[in-house]
């Protein structure tokens, strides 16, 4: 069983920015542990000749003839922005100081 | 300059280090529309006006593969003599940086669609075998500004503004297997890679690759090791590097850089460096995320791609003729050594030149204007020839004045300024500038007569049959008319005139 430990579920938070107090970190390292675990019986299934899977339905090449279609006017794409600025996406400070 | 931080200068460096290189180049594809959904490719759109709820990575939207970006990498792949992929998916590089609303980067990881290949590039005459890693299908990302901080950089800014016409436009990143024992040359060998890979992509057509514009970028990443040893050394990697020229001087940087912390008895940092322009040197950036905490996984929304044997052999046999076989041919047709070759294909000369001859100039005098006036223009302004406001087919009439003898060379030279200054066509030029070669007899018999009557020491030298001093005469009389004499009518007159030839 893989076990996850705590020092991952912080390091995973941080990716994500995400900020988990000491008792959200046990608890998820727990809880992630178990459902890990839980999709890991697949693999006990999974013979060799299963190949990985990613989809549900057996298709390939799935694709679009490259023609233009109608794009969304800038207000609609700005619709559900938070903060606009010279018809821009504004969004906060992204690295501080070197 | 300080001791402490003097750099080790480049034959040093080279004398106790060997470089390993490694070049990811990015090219945007020219498809019309993006690589997952159908908004336009179009530049200089109004901000935020191309973009759909697909690339904006609004929760539902699905994305569908363009079957042009698919083939364009294909195209790329078979070009570089890679395997093409059977069988391969997308997968979702994730990561938290606003230049992509959805998230994650829609890339390839560990299936990329061609994998596998080389490219063969000359340096000095000899061939240098680049090996291709491979080559992975992805999208590009948002054009961010920086407000507030100093001059524009995201370090300090108070906040950033994103326009997303540029997301999700077609990306293909070609990565080489580290370029190992190129030596001295390594920064030219990365600048002829870079080069050759661009005719590669023109040829193509699938990008016109215009690096001043972002089409196609190329990231430098370096180590140095000790001579004899066999273990890689720490990389860097230089970022952006977006002019042929600035490939070979990041390189070079690079190398002076890692030798002088090495000889400091320092280690080199794994991380993302830029690379300045005006300087020619790199600064840090970012210390280097490991790969894993990209949290790459197959992209769920996406099915395979799998490319048919008999659609690949097909796109196989459709190749064009590869730009090192053209210019072989080329060469063979304008009758000059691999050197001048190899000049012209830096310069990004090749297309410009055969432009030039079809439109009427002898091969000579095409290549003689491109890879001399032109090139001097342009590296004084700091563009690619093809960015200079002068036309293959101006450049042709320009040659076509000088053969049938209304200009010479220094005012044909005045012409192509005049052209280059947005004065006009060169014939617009000749006329408002007043360049006409004066072949008017009247005129230049007068000239001749009083070059002949102030330099009579000369002008007996030549009736004694010392034809050397000719040139004298000659200069004088295109002293007294600015330039604008018919060198070879003056030449003749002058003969007459003393009775000689």
């Amino acid at each position: 069983m893989p076990g996850i430990t705590r020092e991952e579920v912080a390091h995973l938070a941080r990716l994500s920015r995400l900020e988990l107090s000491e008792k959200e970190l046990d608890h998820f390292a727990t809880q992630l542990d178990d459902i890990v675990g839980a999709v890991a019986r697949v693999g006990e299934v999974a013979a060799e000749d299963v190949p990985p899977t990613s989809h549900p339905l057996p298709l390939t090449n799935v694709m679009r003839a490259d023609e233009v279609r109608p794009s969304l006017t800038p207000e609609q794409a700005l619709a559900a922005a938070p903060a606009v600025e010279e018809q821009r996406f504004r969004v906060p400070q992204i690295l501080g100081e070197d | 300059m300080s001791t402490a931080t003097s750099l080790v200068s480049y034959e040093d460096a080279l004398e106790k280090y060997d470089p390993v290189m490694g070049l990811e180049v990015h090219v945007e594809l020219g498809t019309a529309t993006k690589m997952f959904c159908g908004c336009t490719t179009a530049l200089g759109g109004d901000a935020n006006a191309q973009t759909c709820p697909v690339c904006l990575g609004l929760p539902g939207a699905l994305p569908v593969v363009n079957a042009k970006g698919v083939e364009g990498a294909v195209r790329i792949g078979l070009a570089l003599n890679c395997e093409i992929a059977e069988w391969c998916r997308f997968a979702r590089k994730n990561y938290f940086y606003p230049d992509m609303p959805k998230n994650f980067q829609t890339s390839q990881y560990d299936e990329p669609i061609a994998f596998n290949g080389h490219l063969d590039v000359e340096v000095d005459g000899e061939v240098f075998r680049v090996e291709i890693e491979r080559a992975h299908m992805e999208e590009d990302t948002g054009k961010s500004t920086h407000v507030g901080g100093a001059t524009g950089r995201i370090q300090g800014a108070d906040h950033s503004l994103i326009d997303y016409n540029r997301a999700g436009i077609p990306l293909i990143e070609i990565v080489t297997k580290p370029i190992v024992g190129a030596g001295a040359r390594a920064p030219q060998v990365a600048k002829a890679y870079v080069a050759e890979l661009r005719e590669l992509i023109k040829a193509l057509g699938v990008s016109e690759a215009r690096m001043e514009m972002g089409q196609m970028r190329c990231d430098v990443n370096l180590s140095l090791r000790p001579h004899g040893r066999e273990k890689f050394g720490t990389r860097s990697e230089t970022k952006n590097v977006n002019s042929l020229r600035s490939v070979e001087r990041a390189a070079r940087s690079e190398i002076q850089r890692q030798a002088t912390v090495l000889d400091d008895g320092g280690s080199i940092v794994q991380e993302t460096r830029h690379f300045h322009e005006d300087t020619g040197s790199t600064t840090s950036g970012r210390i280097k995320e490991e790969a894993e905490d990209y949290r790459y996984f197959p992209e769920p929304d996406l099915v395979p791609v799998a490319p048919a044997r008999e659609w690949v052999e097909e796109l196989r046999a459709e190749l064009p003729e590869l730009p090192r076989v053209r210019r072989k041919r080329l060469q063979q047709e304008w009758g000059v050594g691999d050197h001048e070759m190899q000049s012209a294909l830096n310069a990004g000369a090749i297309d410009l030149i055969t432009a030039t001859i079809d439109a009427g100039a002898p091969a000579d005098q095409a290549r003689k204007w491109w890879m001399g006036e032109l090139a001097r223009h342009a590296n004084e302004s700091g563009t690619e020839l093809d960015g200079l406001a002068i036309t293959p087919v101006q450049v042709a009439r320009v040659s076509a004045l000088v053969a049938e003898g209304s200009l010479n060379d220094k005012l044909a030279r005045q012409v192509i300024e005049g052209v280059l200054a947005g004065e006009g066509g060169p014939d617009e030029v000749v006329e408002k500038r007043g360049l006409k070669v004066v072949s008017d007899e009247g005129a230049l018999t007068a000239a001749v007569d009083d070059a002949i009557a102030s330099n009579a020491a000369v002008a007996e030298k030549i009736r004694g049959g010392n034809m050397g001093a000719v040139g004298a005469l000659i200069g004088g009389v295109m002293k007294a008319t600015r330039g604008q004499a018919d060198a070879k009518r003056v030449r003749e007159i002058i003969l007459e005139k003393l009775g000689v030839g």
